[in-house]
């Protein structure tokens, strides 16, 4: 077992996605997962970047941003997708566009079993909803599926999850 | 124990002033009666939520943010404000200088019988809103203190909040458009122009 992640590229990818597809909202909950694209963004002077008290709050900001003429891009781990639920129906039901980039948890190794019920209901409750759910298992995928994402959700007013597979935040060893 | 303070203006009174008031603000109302009281006199500037309570402010402050130039004026209710609470403090934290957010605070949830909510019990949420770094925050009660408060909600230069207390007195849904993404598409369109269809 590969206990190490190499170093990762890929949220850097991300961020250079963000920049050509003209995002300038990012609404955040933290995940360690997330933490570099979060500097990246932060450090970026042409982004607003929001932290947020609850993942929901996300949903309805970036509606107030694509309202305002803004493209917007919500962070978070597989914990908040739960919380954003009923948010969503506005979502849904005005046709927003919504890139969510969900870093998982519960699902590959993962050593706290109190991530486990939301982590492996994360697709099936964005997918009963109404958002089309994508993923991403290995680092050199995460900019192309995050690039088509960003295409489909600006270009079909529609709401659009990116799941990056917990295996690409790597194994964390817990047996000793 | 002192008796508390009760709000004696009728609701559709009070919007009547801030529609009279509102200039090119963007509105945004939460749902419930604040949605039905601005649709009394429908504006392409106003967003109307239906659902999604707790969005709201929210809403608001990504509309501020992408609108810098433009006063943003969020007015809910109270029960849909205290569902939405974290925004007081990510939105103080964030401190957008051209949002205004206003609750219309009848101290009870009207759509679903008329139970009372938390601010019937006391809370403040002038005081959230002080403790959240809203420069301004006051609670209003009176026909002259609105007056006061309408001129601040749609020409102030910083971040701003008012409790406006009013009656229970309850009123039709005066609002016929319900499509989600109409009243989205007609927002941007008056807004953004042939861009909205970028």
């Amino acid at each position: 077992m590969t206990t190490e992640a190499p170093a990762r590229t890929w949220p850097r990818d991300i961020y250079d996605v963000f920049k050509q597809v003209g995002i300038e909202q990012i609404a955040y909950v933290p995940d360690a997962g997330h933490a570099q694209l979060i500097r990246d963004c932060e450090a970026d002077n042409a982004m607003n970047v929001v932290s947020l008290t609850t993942e929901e709050e996300g949903v309805a900001m970036l509606a107030g941003g694509w309202l305002g003429g803004k493209r917007g891009a919500l962070l978070m781990q597989s914990s908040g997708v739960g919380n954003c639920i009923n948010m969503l129906s506005v979502v849904m039901e005005s046709r927003f566009p919504l890139l969510m980039i969900v870093t998982m948890r519960g699902e590959w190794g993962e050593f706290n079993p109190w991530q486990l019920p939301m982590g492996q209901s994360t697709g099936k409750v964005l997918e009963d909803i109404g958002v089309y759910v994508q993923r991403a298992e290995r680092p050199d995928e995460v900019r192309d599926v995050v690039h088509a994402a960003a295409q489909m959700t600006f270009s079909s007013n529609r709401p659009i999850a990116v799941l990056l597979g917990q295996r690409l935040i790597g194994f964390k060893d817990w047996s000793k | 124990m002192m008796e508390r303070r009760q709000g004696t203006m009728d609701r559709r009174e009070v919007v009547a002033s801030m529609i009279k008031g509102r200039g090119d603000a963007l509105i945004v109302t939460g749902l419930g009666s604040t949605c039905y009281d601005f649709g009394t006199e429908d504006h392409p500037n106003t967003f109307y939520l239906w659902g999604g309570m707790g969005a709201a402010a929210m809403l608001g402050l990504g509309l501020a943010l992408a609108q810098p130039a433009r006063r943003v004026v969020v007015v809910t209710g109270d029960g849909e404000m205290l569902m939405g609470f974290g925004a007081f403090a990510t939105i103080g934290a964030k401190a957008p200088k051209n949002l205004s957010l206003v609750v219309i605070d009848n101290e009870h949830y009207s759509e679903t019988g008329m139970q009372p909510t938390h601010t019937r019990r006391g809370i403040d949420l002038e005081g959230v809103a002080k403790a959240c770094n809203f420069p301004s925050a006051e609670t209003v009660y009176t026909e002259a203190e609105l007056a006061k408060s309408v001129s601040e909600i749609f020409g102030g230069t910083e971040l701003l909040f008012r409790d406006i207390k009013v009656n229970t007195k309850r009123y039709p849904m005066s609002l016929r458009l319900r499509d989600g993404a109409h009243i989205k598409n007609r927002f941007r369109e008056n807004l953004l122009g042939s861009k909205a269809f970028d």
